[in-house]
């Protein structure tokens, strides 16, 4: 059943075009019910891994000789934030296309987009990884430039130069991985490099990778893309850039390769931890000086990636449990406050928060759903932002890394008042202007924002139980390390 | 082991390319450079001095065999790198469409 995950988009991306020159406005119909199957299946998936660890080996062929796709706890994790958010935002996209000619592209780009990234979730081969991180990329460059204005052009081309040149560093470093281990299994590869004697190439492509898929993550030294290209896209897009998209291609990827690849240790803790450290605050510095509202929301992502990629790096079970749990949180709250800037600028026509104000009464529903997403990001208890950080915290603390701890806290009341402002000046400040004449937003746009403030209200409440049914066997994969190869190829 | 090097300096150039020279044309050029630098790379892995094709057959002696593997996939890469540059080739002709200049110092909207 694997490879339906990539199936479905796929179909879909390549029926969209020819249905849509048979009959006028079938595309989002067909990307909206591919979409809604997938999300079904990634719900489903959760079940079948009530039976271990999945593997299925394309054309027959067993692993370690073929290509195989693997479903555990992490990618069960990754397919759910994917499609969840995948198929929030074409629901939202059914009204905010409105604007753009030829939308069946749009409905097209996006099905790649998703078969691109359920890929990387469930592929257990490292070259495959790669091609389907190329789907995606191609896919989003060409989603930035949607809109074919100037910025949005000088936005993708930005992007798509700095993302090539991820792409190559990521692919030099698989190949000094083939050249050592022989195998392009991931699997296999952890056991080869276990017993190869270069330990330096492999420090070599563990740089490598962490350069490549920082720079697909927008982590700080890399993060120089990041701003124009979320910000320029059209907003359910910028949605799944900074709620999906820099997760799986980024963070996931490099979590895989390196927990379960080439292995953990404390050299690569510290890396990871300090790259998280400076991205937290350098991201949230660079956002609160923003008056676009979606630039600053972009800045606020580099923020809280920093935060992830924290959590992961102090390697304990806690802090992986908190980055996991942040990771699910932001793809929720950042997505749902990308779609508010796009309800923002749907209904007024403008993004610059200093010439917005008064909303709160014109659209009572986008307002108070950006409320809730404000207040989830900036860590308010009983939202789900609380939650992860306040693990995060407690597990920075616990692992004595002190500098962290007090940086998440500071970095946290730094986006409180950057929220804060957004509030004020989008929403409740008062304004004689033609602002007041906007309207609420269509309904496919409202509800696929209700449904997200929703999901993050629940998560907030219910995050025990959550956390033990989600969370938990994602972490379980990254703490057995090495183990993966044992569950993937057998204890021969 | 020369050779890599020889690969990495050529990647090297390409990423200089990229990172120098202000036309938006010649930066596509770098990245062309820089991504057959990778392919390089990749066939240089697989190859061996007086290896053969690996064909199995009756009078080939297996053993003296160049790896197929690296070849297969460096033309999945090719066909990506295809596809990338005919992206960024349209990007390109639609911003000289915008601002009449392929000067990447003029193209600046947006900032911060």
């Amino acid at each position: 059943m694997l490879p339906i995950f990539i199936i479905i988009p796929l179909a879909a991306a390549f029926l969209i075009p020819i249905a849509s020159k048979i009959r006028k406005g079938s595309a989002p119909l067909i990307a909206n019910i591919s979409a809604g199957a997938l999300l079904i299946f990634s719900l489903l998936s959760i079940s079948w891994l009530k039976q271990g660890v999945q593997v299925y080996s394309v054309g027959g062929w067993r692993p370690p000789f073929g290509i195989c796709m693997v479903l555990d706890g992490f990618t069960v994790l990754m397919l759910i934030v994917v499609n969840l958010i995948g198929f929030l935002a074409l629901i939202y996209s059914v009204n905010y296309l409105k604007k753009y000619t030829s939308t069946y592209l749009y409905y097209t780009l996006f099905s790649l987009l998703l078969a691109g990234l359920n890929g990387i979730a469930i592929s257990g081969d490292l070259f495959n990884l790669f091609v389907f991180l190329e789907i995606s990329s191609i896919a989003s460059y060409a989603l930035v430039a949607f809109g074919v204005e100037s910025e949005e052009l000088e936005a993708s081309f930005k992007y798509l130069v700095l993302g090539n040149v991820a792409d190559l560093i990521i692919l030099f470093a698989i190949g000094i991985i083939l050249g050592n281990a022989s195998t392009l299994n991931m699997a296999d590869i952890s056991r080869a490099l276990s017993v190869s004697p270069s330990k330096d190439l492999i420090l070599f492509s563990l740089g490598l990778f962490i350069m490549g898929f920082g720079l697909k993550a927008g982590l700080v030294p890399f993060h120089a893309w990041l701003a124009d290209a979320h910000s320029s896209a059209p907003a359910p897009m910028s949605a799944m850039l900074s709620g999906v998209v820099i997760k799986t291609a980024g963070i996931y990827a490099l979590t895989r390769v390196v927990f379960n690849v080439i292995g953990f240790n404390l050299t690569v803790s510290s890396i990871f931890t300090w790259l998280g450290i400076i991205s937290m605050s350098v991201g949230v510095l660079l956002a609160i000086g923003q008056w676009d509202f979606k630039r600053l929301l972009a800045y606020h992502s580099v923020s809280q990636i920093g935060y992830v990629i924290f959590g992961l790096g102090l390697g304990t079970p806690l802090g992986i449990i908190g980055g996991l749990f942040h990771l699910f949180n932001h793809s929720l709250f950042k997505s749902l406050l990308f779609l508010n800037s796009g309800a923002v600028e749907y209904s007024t026509g403008t993004r610059q928060l200093d010439k917005l104000g008064g909303l709160s009464g014109p659209m009572p529903i986008t307002s108070s759903a950006s409320l809730i997403a404000s207040l989830s990001i900036a860590g308010l208890p009983p939202l789900c932002g609380f939650w992860s950080k306040l693990i995060i915290i407690i597990a920075a603390f616990q692992a004595h890394n002190t500098i962290g701890a007090v940086v998440c806290i500071l970095v946290s009341m730094v986006t409180l008042a950057s929220f804060l402002k957004v509030q004020k000046y989008a929403f409740t400040r008062k304004i004689n202007d033609a602002v007041l004449a906007a309207k609420e937003v269509p309904f496919f746009m409202m509800i696929s924002m209700v449904a997200l403030a929703l999901l993050c209200i629940a998560v907030g409440l219910l995050f025990v139980p959550f956390i033990n049914s989600m969370i938990k066997p994602a972490a379980d994969v990254l703490l057995g390390g090495l183990d993966y190869a044992t569950k993937i190829l057998g204890a021969n | 082991m020369s050779l890599y090097f020889l690969c990495f300096i050529l990647f090297g150039i390409g990423i200089y390319c990229l990172l120098v020279k202000k036309n938006l044309v010649k930066k596509i050029v770098g990245l062309g450079i820089a991504e057959y630098a990778v392919n390089l790379f990749f066939i240089l892995l697989g190859y061996k001095n007086n290896g053969e094709a690996p064909i199995l057959d009756k009078n080939i002696i297996a053993g003296n065999f160049v790896d197929p593997l690296p070849q297969a996939l460096i033309l999945t890469s090719i066909v990506i790198g295809l596809g990338v540059t005919a992206l960024m080739v349209g990007i390109v002709i639609r911003l000289y469409e915008k601002y009449r200049t392929f000067d990447i110092d003029k193209i600046r909207k947006l900032k911060g």
